[in-house]
């Protein structure tokens, strides 16, 4: 045990360090935007990933929650003036309080009724961001939402932004970790593993399921809050069936069930498109094929899936005289 | 009066539309237990191929039908045999995201095929529309409701009289035991993946003179059809048929009498009320796998 927590020191203190090697040292602005962006993204793989990798339910609208961070805060912040901070409170709230109401009947199924139950809410929610135009700006998108400032601090800056939600990103990995080590994460891998077993040792799954539903909307209510004050304009596009896709993408890709995994996998999503716009047209293309690809030939993950093939080789070589 | 009519005219055909999105899906779910998200994909290969046989290279209406039914089933046979069929783990998670990433895959080749423009295509007869009840019925949509039984009717028949079809149908029962009696159950799932790609590019085929084609038209398709297919029962094949036709209908209903901006939203309100209430779906004997 006491071992495990020297190297958990180490590997956040690791983390910490590159981060501010980053901030600090990287001048090329759109260099510190991508990063922004990686950080949004792995605080949505985060929360996804609680809830994929360790309870093992799918869910394909998570983008729905990332959603309704971003509108409640735009809408509360930009139309009405209310203290972004403030608004963090109430966007936080809304996504934790609509995934108790949606997630009370809906995290009943299972298998593939989840995934659809899931994407149905995904879609309605995205469909009344479109439709609701006076409120939400509608297809057009929502314009107008403040920048983030503290005090005296100022997130109008690259720099600034970048050491927000990286602070961010790190009191989220520290906090899942948390829950990971208590007997909450101990029940839900349970959960995972046999849900059969894990009742009937005494986990109440349903309720269990439940709150880390409300935990990941709210990282992902998180997520959407920090987006939209750092793009200042949002439009439903970015919260659509294709959102939800790629969260459970960056999840699945860098390894279900580790924190470090969905980092990992949340890089790898942002950059790729940027890398692939070189190929213009092709681009989608390339993006579904290597999707397939990683999906038939390591269906646990980039991370999970190296691993085993050097150790594989390894273990190769040892035996070998 | 007039007006409902109306509204379940054109109910009815995008309802039977979806019908056979939802029967290709259905079928499909049935034999082999995959749910394939890259099913409105074939729905747009069906239409796109028509696009391009018909309108641009002139050939007989017929030919260019069976043509771009073809290219659907070549297309998910391609699919099957070198996504799910290489795939090393074959957890639904890992599946969902290959039929995703071969959504994207499809949808991108025919970006590349087809541009961004979309297509119109004229209708399939020069009739005019009739009148019934004060209410206009385009020509188009005897020719989609008349595919949509004939499809329907013709699976009904494969799966009930012919022996392959029996084979088929065993091994949706029991995948296993089917294997046991001697059914060759690998040979089953493709052809149960080429039947349901099949019925996609059928959907393309006839949606394509009501609506404009565009290589990102399917996947909206494939996930209404979805709806259509969870809530008339996945897995039986009326079910799904009924359940296309009820989404259209209600579909058409909602945007007339309701408004025409959450048109999209009841197809997704249906199947989470039907989830809820009867997870099974409405026609469906089988419960569904509930905790």
């Amino acid at each position: 045990m006491a071992q495990n927590t020297k190297k958990l020191w180490i590997e956040h203190s690791l983390f910490l360090a590159v981060v501010l090697v980053a901030g600090l040292f990287l001048e090329n602005a759109y260099y510190l935007q991508i990063l922004t962006f990686i950080g949004i993204n792995t605080l949505l793989a985060l929360g996804l990933n609680m809830l994929m990798g360790y309870a093992g339910q799918v869910s394909l609208g998570h983008a729905a929650f990332y959603g309704i961070g971003a509108y409640t805060t735009a809408i509360l912040s930009g139309t009405f003036g209310i203290s972004p901070w403030l608004a963090l409170v109430a966007a936080t709230g809304a996504a934790v309080f609509i995934a108790f109401v949606v997630g009370l009947p809906t995290l009943k199924l299972s298998g593939y009724y989840l995934g659809m139950g899931t994407l149905g809410f995904g879609m309605i929610v995205n469909i009344l961001f479109r439709e609701w135009a006076p409120v939400t700006g509608g297809a057009s998108g929502f314009v107008g939402i403040p920048p983030l400032a503290a005090g005296p601090v100022n997130f109008m800056s690259g720099r600034a932004y970048f050491f927000l939600v990286w602070g961010v990103v790190l009191a989220a990995i520290l906090i899942c970790r948390r829950i990971l080590a208590s007997r909450m994460g101990r029940a839900l891998r349970s959960i995972h593993d046999g849900e059969n077993a894990s009742l009937a040792v005494g986990v109440n799954t349903h309720a269990l399921k439940l709150q880390i539903f409300m935990f990941s909307a709210g990282l992902g209510a998180v997520a959407g809050f920090l987006y939209a004050h750092f793009v200042l304009f949002i439009s439903p596009g970015s919260f659509g069936f294709m959102a939800s896709v790629k969260m459970v993408t960056m999840v699945v890709i860098g390894g279900m069930a580790s924190v470090w995994g969905a980092l990992f996998g949340a890089a790898l999503l942002t950059l790729l498109p940027e890398v692939l716009h070189g190929f213009a047209e092709y681009e989608m293309v390339v993006f579904g094929l290597i999707l397939m690809g990683v999906m038939i030939f390591l269906p646990q993950g980039l991370t999970k899936g190296f691993m085993d093939l050097i150790s594989k080789r390894r273990r190769r070589d040892h035996s070998r005289p | 009066m007039q007006e409902l009519t109306q509204y379940l005219f054109s109910g009815i055909t995008t309802g039977a539309i979806y019908a056979v999105i939802a029967v290709g899906l259905s079928m499909l779910y049935a034999s082999t237990e995959l749910i394939n998200f890259a099913h409105g994909e074939f729905v747009m290969v069906g239409a796109m191929a028509l696009v391009t046989l018909w309108v641009h290279l002139g050939l007989p209406l017929p030919v260019a039908i069976l043509g771009a039914i073809a290219l659907g089933c070549t297309i998910g046979l391609l699919f099957e045999r070198f996504a799910i069929r290489t795939a090393r783990s074959p957890q639904p998670i890992v599946l969902i995201i290959i039929t995703v990433g071969a959504s994207i895959f499809l949808r991108g080749l025919g970006m590349i095929t087809w541009g961004k423009d979309p297509f119109g295509v004229p209708s399939f007869s020069s009739h005019d529309s009739i009148e019934i009840l004060g209410a206009a019925l385009v020509a188009q949509s005897f020719w989609i409701v008349g595919a949509a039984i004939l499809l329907a009717g013709g699976i009904h028949f494969f799966l009930k009289q012919t022996l392959t079809g029996k084979a088929m149908v065993a091994c949706a029962v029991n995948r296993k035991a089917a294997w046991l009696t001697g059914i060759p159950s690998e040979t089953m799932a493709v052809l149960a993946f080429a039947i349901s790609t099949g019925c996609g590019a059928v959907a393309g085929i006839f949606i394509a003179p009501i609506t404009m084609s565009s290589y990102d038209m399917g996947t909206i398709l494939g996930l209404k059809g979805f709806c259509a297919a969870m809530i008339g029962g996945i897995g039986s094949l009326w079910g799904a048929f009924a359940g296309g036709i009820l989404l259209g209908v209600l579909e058409s209903m909602g945007a007339g009498l309701i408004s025409s901006g959450l048109k999209d939203a009841i197809a997704f309100i249906l199947l989470l009320l039907i989830l809820y209430i009867r997870p099974g779906g409405l026609f469906a004997a089988k419960e569904a796998k509930r905790f």
